[in-house]
């Protein structure tokens, strides 16, 4: 046979190969935390380590609840900031501002997506922490060391931004031009046709953007763990401090080979995590994947 | 009549401004933060601290600089990066050539790389762990790296399909006429035609791999020196600012500031080349 007929049936099946080692590592990944997570799933419960906020490795106790909590309050109140000025933002970009206003920030964005966490956890520890401690705490009448809840959600929520306006800004250039001509020539004003037709158009697309936003914060680490004070408890305003999942993992390497079953417990914290993201992920891609479907 | 169309005016002018708000509001944080690593930054940098190692009580404010953490990230940046180059390349002309563009198989690679994408680094930190736990091998040069290929493998991959796929299909065919194989097809045309995209996405690939902390904590430990063989331990910049932010010292915290000045200088030169290699493609090809 012809050696070049022979390189390629040999490069099919080589890079066939490395696809398949793809999907394999996705596989690979879930089946080696839940293997080194076993010998804690076996002592504990499933409920019991959920759902018990005792944590003391010492004697064996392992209640990650307090942990789940610190990260989602991190996560819903980094949203709760990020989208609002985001979505308003992309919006102003892509329907009102000039061409060249969104000529310069879209690179800007796509630079700042591509700074490191730790960065911006320096920024957070020099500017956002003495902020909240000196200023907006005592303006509630808390007092706080500053590495709270708030602090992190804020440098988290300015993390997420750039991710979610480049993909927002995306989905909403998707818009064909015919629906906002018609709706403006029905006598519209331009605000009624981005509420009433723009944003109910996009609905699908905001809600993916949301979805893969929400599962960028659950995973952030660095920046997270240096700003949100790593106390375990459950935080009971934003003012506390709280210890997420990823920062747990982050802070305790070191030590988990020496206290029993400790390391079982740090993997199943990131069993926890890829569960989570994966679900959240996997809704994102099917909410895409329908609007895709009921377009064309 | 009158009142109702001057609360639609109004309406509109509100959440305009607060549109234009948002929008300055979004500028003026981003740029605060790039302006508070320069003030702090530049102060604390000096030569000493990026051309020497770290002497006797470093950590304590002794002297030396950060170039055991400058090396190790562009060592372990560049490691990866390559590793990650030699399997990405084989799995997108797999993709988009051996599999077809849209076949069930290529989708469902896709979605499991997109399902990587979104994965933590630190689960990649923590199953690159497993791995060396596996293996037997120490926190090392190797075991970073390779934790951080896994990392940089959905980006790159994902990066350089979508420039792929904008290649015409005619392109594909007329190749394919002329009696060229389809390995020849992929590595002469269609990888040529690409060629910037692949730049891009590689550069995109290193710098996301050279400002992890996460992935490498676990794998590639931390050390004073520079690494001279695959299986040293290797420091790195993330983590290098990471402890030192820690320090009691201010001359200490300081380093911190001057190392992530060092950082965010080596990311902004990537991004710009990326930027400028895509400006340029896009006026050659039009």
């Amino acid at each position: 046979m012809n050696l070049r007929i022979l390189i390629d049936r040999f490069a099919c099946r080589f890079s066939a190969f490395l696809s398949v080692c793809c999907v394999a590592l996705l596989a690979l990944i879930a089946v080696g935390l839940i293997y080194k997570s076993w010998p804690i799933l076996l002592e504990h419960s499933l409920s019991e380590l959920l759902f018990s906020t005792i944590w003391s490795p010492m004697k064996g106790k392992f209640g990650f609840l307090s942990f789940i909590i610190s990260t989602f309050q991190i996560t819903i109140f980094s949203l709760l900031i990020a989208f609002p000025i985001c979505l308003l933002s992309a919006t102003y970009l892509v329907e009102l501002a000039p061409r060249s206003i969104l000529k310069i920030v879209l690179p800007l964005i796509d630079i700042l997506a591509g700074v490191p966490s730790v960065i911006y956890g320096i920024w957070g520890v020099l500017m956002i922490v003495p902020c909240i401690r000196d200023h907006i705490a005592p303006f509630f009448g808390y007092t706080t060391s500053g590495y709270c809840i708030l602090t992190g959600s804020l440098v988290l929520a300015i993390m997420v931004v750039p991710v979610m306006m480049h993909l927002l800004i995306q989905v909403l250039q998707a818009v064909p031009h015919e629906l906002r001509d018609s709706t403006l020539s029905l006598g519209a004003t331009h605000w009624q046709m981005i509420k009433l037709v723009v944003w109910r158009k996009c609905l699908p697309g905001i809600m993916a953007t949301t979805i893969l936003g929400i599962s960028k914060a659950i995973g952030e680490t660095i920046a997270v763990l240096m700003v949100v004070g790593n106390v375990v408890q459950i935080p009971k305003n934003l003012f506390e401090s709280g210890y997420p999942l990823p920062a747990l993992i982050a802070n305790n390497y070191g030590e988990m080979l020496s206290i029993p079953q400790y390391d079982a417990a740090l993997m199943f914290a990131a069993l926890i995590l890829l569960a989570v993201i994966l679900f959240f992920n996997m809704a994102s891609a099917y909410i895409l994947k329908r609007v895709t479907k009921s377009i064309t | 009549m009158m009142k109702h169309k001057y609360f639609k005016k109004l309406e509109e002018q509100f959440f305009f401004g607060l549109m234009q708000l948002a929008t300055v509001t979004i500028l003026f944080g981003l740029l605060f933060i790039l302006f508070t690593i320069l003030w702090k930054g530049i102060p604390n940098l000096s030569w000493e601290m990026i051309s020497q190692k770290p002497q006797g009580g470093f950590y304590m404010g002794g002297g030396g600089g950060i170039l055991n953490a400058i090396c190790g990230s562009l060592l372990l940046g560049l490691g990866s990066t390559i590793l990650g180059l030699l399997l990405s390349i084989p799995i997108v002309i797999w993709l988009n050539i051996y599999a077809g563009q849209y076949s069930r198989n290529a989708v469902m690679v896709r979605t499991a790389l997109d399902m990587l994408w979104g994965i933590p680094s630190i689960v990649f930190g923590a199953f690159g762990f497993i791995i060396m736990l596996a293996l037997g091998i120490k926190a090392s040069l190797l075991a970073g790296i390779v934790t951080l290929t896994l990392l940089i493998l959905p980006i790159m991959v994902r990066g350089m399909d979508e420039v792929i796929k904008t290649i015409p299909k005619e392109l594909h065919e007329s190749t394919l006429s002329l009696g060229a194989t389809r390995w020849e097809m992929a590595t002469r045309v269609i990888l040529r035609k690409a060629l910037p995209g692949i730049v891009t996405a590689t550069l995109l690939g290193f710098g996301r791999a050279i400002g992890d902390a996460a992935a490498v904590m676990f794998t590639a430990g931390f050390t004073d020196n520079i690494p001279q063989k695959l299986t040293d331990p290797v420091a790195s910049l993330p983590l290098s600012i990471f402890f030192q932010l820690g320090s009691p010292f201010e001359i200490v915290r300081g380093r911190a500031y001057a190392a992530a000045l060092v950082l965010t200088i080596i990311i902004l030169v990537i991004s710009f080349l990326s930027r400028l290699i895509t400006a340029k493609y896009q006026k050659h090809s039009r």
